[in-house]
């Protein structure tokens, strides 16, 4: 593989943006979080996020979507964790979310807007809500 | 514990963007027979008291999670060094910013895994807020030598919460990495 410049990686965006659709009228404003702090990075939470870039981008969804990492949720114990903010669903953490999980939460949860059970934990933590 | 080198890394990372870092400087290098990291931070760094204190694990400040009794990430890499034989160095000024850079040996029997070097600096330019990144990679035996800025990666394909910019960066960092 040849080493890309920052020309060629702007060329490469632009052909992803012609490839969206865009699904609905409600805009960007899907967010999922993933816990990236010492815990969920020991637990696997970059193959998870990573994951999650995959199945939103294979589904057609990055019009809709955004990704983010925030540190600790404070739900060590079941990392990795994913919160999914969205409408027509309640904002939800979902933890224990090995890569499979993380596949399955985005089709069901984000695409199809049913809860995945066995997963959920908990309600945000205060500091990682954007008011 | 962390698995690879480059979850320590991402962890560092992790530490100095919540530290209020506006600029974080990230180099990995494998030469000379040792793998050698650096995070360096312009945060708001840790008086002389605290800095001891970040090496405990047994020890938190308390302001995100107000019942937590311990902080595990520096505490794993140190403990991780000193098992494999590793060295590292640790230095702060309050206000100013902290530097941590550490070495293994190479073919350390005890010497974790590189990692996945794209995933580690692909996460560490997706932390939330307007920080820059500075990475700098060498691997000289595989004729691997860059350095990349989050700015100018934000600059060509837009913000970094987009799956499919995300989807972009990550072929672009890959093929960095490629001999």
């Amino acid at each position: 593989m040849a080493k890309m410049t920052l020309e060629q990686l702007r060329k490469l965006r632009e052909e992803k943006k012609g490839d969206m659709v865009r699904r609905d009228v409600e805009g960007k404003n899907i967010q999922i979080i993933v816990g990236m702090g010492t815990c969920g990075i020991a637990a696997g939470a970059k193959q998870t996020f990573d994951e999650i870039v995959k199945v939103v981008d294979e589904n057609k969804m990055t019009a809709d979507v955004i990704i983010r990492q925030t540190g600790c949720m404070g739900l060590c114990h079941v990392e990795p964790t994913v919160e999914i903010v969205m409408p027509g669903m309640p904002a939800t953490i979902y933890g224990k979310v090995d890569v499979p999980t993380a596949r399955e939460i985005v089709i069901k949860h984000v695409v199809g807007k049913t809860l995945v059970e066995n997963h959920i934990y908990d309600r945000p933590a205060v500091d990682i809500v954007k008011k | 514990m962390h698995f690879a080198v480059c979850d320590f890394l991402l962890d560092l990372v992790q530490n100095s963007v919540e530290a209020g870092a506006m600029t974080v400087t990230v180099s990995v290098a494998e030469e000379r027979n040792v793998v050698e990291a650096t995070v360096e931070d312009d945060g708001e760094g840790m008086d002389g008291e605290e800095l001891a204190k970040a090496k405990d694990p047994f020890y938190t400040d308390g302001r995100k999670h107000s019942r937590r009794k311990v902080g595990l990430g520096i505490p794993f890499l140190l403990q991780s060094l000193s098992l494999a034989g590793g060295s590292h160095e640790f230095s702060s000024r309050k206000g100013e910013g902290t530097r941590l850079s550490f070495s293994f040996p190479a073919d350390g029997i005890d010497t974790p895994p590189l990692g996945d070097v794209t995933g580690l600096f692909l996460s560490a330019m997706c932390f939330d807020g307007d920080y820059e990144l500075i990475v700098r990679r060498r691997a000289p035996a595989r004729g691997v030598d860059y350095e990349i800025r989050r700015s100018e990666i934000i600059e060509a394909v837009g913000p970094l919460t987009d799956a499919g910019a995300l989807v972009s960066v990550r072929e672009f960092l890959a093929s960095q990495e490629a001999s």
